[in-house]
């Protein structure tokens, strides 16, 4: 016996070249006995009764696609090479110009071949072209930022519906399959899988990691609004169940500010429901540093933990005063002021961890006062600080005359997207601070062995110029503040 | 396993890029495959209405269904009938190209056109009488449009003239478009000289009545009716585009035809006076072509959520578009002047603003938008052949889908860009491309030229901001 699967579809007109393209790629399927696939005029139609098949009530403007075959599977297989062939069609009459030049695609839905956008255009715009994205089948990182909060939810539900995901908004960070996206670190391919609802914290643990000698499947970013109360965890439940069907990946991190306590309570059910550990590595007061966190997924997964790397030439005198803090990534930044807040009290700061610590980031520094100059507002209109490191250069230089300034900590952070050399940049005005003004420097030098920049270069150049570089920000921090005077006055 | 999921172990990553090229630099570093978009900011003044539209859920599904239902199709020439038949034209009550106008404000050639017709229709025997009683209210007229009909040019349609009856057997409606008078000085230009008044005369008492004989032949016959359709997909192969080329058209169908014409029982001078005006006007197919035109986007009007434009007509003042998801609605704005050649010694001082329903050509996706498959007219209307390439590419940005009826050979026979998105135009800020012939600006001059021109962009303002109003609420 064998089976038959005739279809007609009505209004799908194909010329009768391309036809008999396809018609033969299904006919080539091993085990297809007879096959046409035509328009269903007199002719055609007399051909397929000819071979048996029956058709029903045909217009010359539908398509019938007739096939014969041993068994399904064979009727299946040849379905799908009709359907590689109309593709191989429609690509090769895409990908032609005519002999012109091609001009480039406007939006991503054009980009036809994609199945995954990366959407930096200014937050006001990113909405429509991430809707184009889905709807066109790729999932999306959203790097813009300033999208109102209805749109993410939308996003993220159509995202869910069509079974892909959107990253973002204000997703500075993923790996997906070995490929860096956005600020993204060298690292070797391992065991752990990332969700981050933070980019720079993401960036730590990669980092850390890769210190250990663990790489990372993948690391998918969620925006770092996903765990609030009005997003509910909509990417991050997406992305816990991708990863933990994901063959490669072994125990999965969360990285995270704290999420409002009732999605963390959703999201930790959830994650008991899944085949694997999910560690999570939240951030906030109370709760264990990053580089902890790091230590207890290498506990988990039974790797010992390392020394963590530090680099310094010279030892550094201490200096009494104020500790400053000017920092390119958010969580870090967050982070170092968590930790020095309990041995220093209140810190100003343009992201403060208290409302009433907030601190114009302009204005001349409060007594400990830590800025992250990658938030939003000092981002309007130039490039981040981890590209373009000028606004962070110029307060380095004002601190370092600061009568009241005691230590200066910040970070650099490596990899894809970021400054191709920030050590060359930084470490003249670094080497004045502390020889001239006799400030020290600490710096959180966050980067992977294989980061194009070069981790040792970048911490040889920054320790020459007479900073204490650690690849820990709680180590930085912890030795920022050691590292300030205490007089009598303070 | 989700889509997504696949991302993180089995495909290719390839990634499409929008925004900083740092980023998109990084990628290429890594030698990912990777495409970059050549974004830029939506139309300004329209961000909040596009993003209400992106939003809608309904979009997606309507606009497939507005080109399911375009590339579904056909059209058939039924019948050749008086418009005060086919149409209920009343006496005294004319059809005219584009969206609504006054007398006030209607151009020359409009007002050229509508003064030939009261000549035509006896409702006046002078010029000046006509006048009058076209701006004292003593003549009703509307939109063609408001009838599912199409008039190229002035498109003035009146009671006695015949029309062309198209019919879409796959939803049963009918459109209509007039029979072509030819090139030169003709009523569809302005032009209402004693010459014009005469040849439409012929037109009524001889050239419609025979070609109705030979039209219901032919449908009687085991050939069936004319596939207007069938025509359009092989010209469009033989280097006509629909709209100001329909030479290999206007053979076809005369092909198709002249058996019929030929055994209705007409006087051989009948015949021959036929044949060698409908063989000696290029643009006798236009007149069919339009019409097949209409019943392809009608039939993806009203789908509630559905951004694809259904009507673009001109008027020779105001440039008109009506949208799936807002119905009849019509948006306007004043019309601009085509950028062309021009015949003889006319200038661009000549020629008057955009004019005539024959955009409906484009808004099915031929005519400027399949330019690419017709390089001999690029040369007539000002461009050169990698223009039309370009231009037909380009209109695939604002496009929801691609016609396969439609192949453009050059283009390895990829489909005609179909279902202009006004989401995407305004997202884009690409106008669609429309050719088109020029009117003299003076009632009574006729065509001075012919050229490119596009519709404008606060028509498509206009509509983004109507799909907002009639979208769902959400944030």
């Amino acid at each position: 016996m064998s089976e038959i699967h005739v279809e007609t579809r009505s209004g799908a007109y194909r010329d009768s070249v391309s036809l008999l393209e396809v018609s033969r790629a299904v006919a080539q399927t091993p085990g297809v006995q007879d096959a046409i696939v035509a328009m269903g005029t007199p002719l055609n139609l007399d051909l397929m009764r000819e071979l048996g098949f029956v058709i029903d009530a045909p217009s010359a403007n539908d398509l019938i696609i007739a096939i014969r075959a041993i068994n399904k599977s064979q009727i299946e297989a040849a379905l799908a090479a009709m359907a590689n062939e109309f593709d191989a069609i429609d690509r090769r009459a895409r990908a032609s110009s005519g002999g012109g030049e091609i001009a480039s695609a406007r939006s991503v839905g054009r980009a036809h071949d994609a199945n995954l956008a990366l959407i930096s255009v200014p937050g006001s715009g990113a909405f429509a072209e991430a809707v184009d994205a889905l709807e066109s089948g790729q999932s999306v990182m959203l790097f813009s930022d300033n999208v109102p909060v209805w749109q993410e939810i939308l996003l993220k539900d159509l995202a869910s519906s069509l079974d892909l995901l959107v990253m973002g908004p204000d997703c500075g960070t993923a790996v997906i399959n070995g490929v860096g996206l956005g600020f993204a670190n060298v690292v070797t391919p391992g065991p752990i899988g990332i969700v981050a609802a933070s980019g720079t914290g993401a960036q730590h643990v990669m980092c850390l990691l890769d210190q250990a000698g663990v790489g990372v499947t993948n690391c998918v970013g969620v925006g770092g609004r996903d765990l609030s109360s009005s997003v509910q965890g909509r990417s991050t439940i997406s992305a816990l169940n991708a990863l933990s069907e994901d063959r490669r990946t072994k125990a999965i991190v969360l990285v995270s500010k704290p999420p409002a306590p009732e999605v963390a309570q959703m999201i930790r059910k959830h994650a008991s429901t899944l085949t694997k550990p999910v560690i999570f590595a939240l951030l906030g007061q109370g709760l264990p540093d990053l580089t902890s966190a790091t230590e207890d997924i290498l506990n988990t997964i039974g790797t010992p933990v390392p020394k963590w790397k530090s680099w310094g030439h010279a030892p550094l005198k201490k200096h009494p005063g104020f500790l400053r803090g000017l920092y390119s990534g958010g969580t870090v930044c967050d982070e170092a002021m968590v930790i020095a807040s309990r041995e220093l009290g209140p810190i100003y700061s343009n992201i403060p961890l208290n409302p009433s610590w907030h601190h114009d980031p302009f204005s001349s520094s409060r007594e400990n006062t830590f800025i992250d100059f990658g938030d939003d507002a000092m981002t309007v209109g130039r490039a981040h600080p981890m590209i373009d490191p000028t606004l962070r250069i110029e307060r380095l230089r004002k601190e370092s005359v600061d009568p009241e300034c005691g230590v200066i900590i910040m970070d650099v952070v490596l990899g894809h997207g970021a400054d191709p050399n920030p050590a060359a940049s930084l470490a003249p005005a670094i080497k004045e601070t502390i020889s001239a003004h006799g400030i020290p420097v600490v710096i959180a030098l966050i980067g992977a062995t294989g980061d194009p920049q070069g981790l040792e270069r970048q911490a040889d150049l920054l320790s020459e110029a007479g900073a204490y570089v650690t690849v820990s920000n709680a180590a930085a921090i912890r030795k920022a503040i050691s590292l300030i005077e205490l007089s009598e006055a303070s | 396993m989700t889509k997504f999921q696949g991302l993180l172990e089995m495909e290719d990553i390839k990634v499409a890029t929008a925004g900083v090229p740092l980023l998109a630099d990084a990628l290429s570093d890594q030698l990912v495959a990777l495409t970059r978009v050549d974004w830029r900011p939506a139309v300004p003044g329209s961000q909040a209405a596009l993003d209400r539209v992106m939003a809608d859920v309904r979009r997606t599904s309507a606009n497939s269904l507005a080109l399911t239902r375009m590339l579904a199709t056909g059209a058939q020439l039924v019948d050749v009938r008086q418009a005060s038949e086919a149409l209920n034209l009343e006496t005294r009550t004319f059809l005219h190209a584009g969206p609504p106008l006054t007398w006030e404000n209607a151009s020359g050639p409009m007002r050229g056109a509508l003064i030939g017709g009261v000549i035509f229709e006896g409702y006046a025997d002078n010029p000046e009488a006509a006048e009058k009683l076209l701006a004292s209210g003593g003549i009703k007229w509307e939109p063609c449009h408001h009838r599912n009909a199409v008039g190229p040019m002035a498109g003035v349609v009146t009671p006695s003239m015949w029309m062309f009856e198209l019919l879409d057997p796959s939803t049963g409606n009918h459109s209509w478009c007039s029979l072509n008078e030819g090139l030169g000085k003709v009523l569809r230009y302005g032009a209402y000289s004693d010459d014009v008044i005469v040849r439409l005369q012929w037109m009524t008492e001889v050239l419609g009545p025979l070609l109705k004989t030979a039209v219901k032949r032919r449908n009687a016959s085991a050939a069936g009716p004319v596939d207007v359709k069938a025509i359009l997909s092989q010209m469009i192969q033989m280097g006509d585009e629909g709209h100001n080329r329909n030479r290999a058209g206007t053979l076809m169908l005369i092909r198709d035809l002249l058996p019929d014409m030929i055994e209705s029982g007409a006087s051989t001078t009948d015949l021959a006076t036929a044949t060698r005006f409908i063989g000696g006007n290029d643009h006798f197919f236009l007149n069919l072509a339009m019409p097949a035109c209409k019943l392809q986007t009608m039939a993806a009007r009203d789908i509630p959520g559905s951004s694809v434009v259904t009507v673009m007509a001109r008027n020779g003042t105001d440039f008109g578009i009506q949208v799936s998801g807002t119905g009849d609605k019509w948006f306007t704005a004043p019309a601009d002047t085509p950028v062309g050649l021009f015949l003889g010694s006319y200038t661009e001082a000549d020629a008057n603003p955009d004019i005539g329903d024959s955009a409906i050509a484009e808004t099915a996706g031929i005519g400027g938008f399949s330019m690419a498959a017709a390089p001999a007219i690029v040369r007539f209307v000002g461009g050169s052949v990698p223009d039309a390439l370009a231009a037909t590419r380009r209109m695939y940005e604002i496009t929801v889908g691609e016609n396969q009826s439609f192949g453009i050979p050059v283009l390895e026979f990829r489909g005609a860009p179909t279902g202009i998105d006004v989401t995407r135009v305004i997202r884009t800020g690409i106008l669609p491309q429309i050719n088109t012939g020029m009117a003299g600006r003076l009632a009574g001059i006729g065509q001075v030229g012919a050229g490119l021109v596009n519709p404008p962009m606060a028509c498509f303002e206009g509509a983004i901001t109507g799909l907002a109003e009639a979208s769902p609420q959400v944030g």
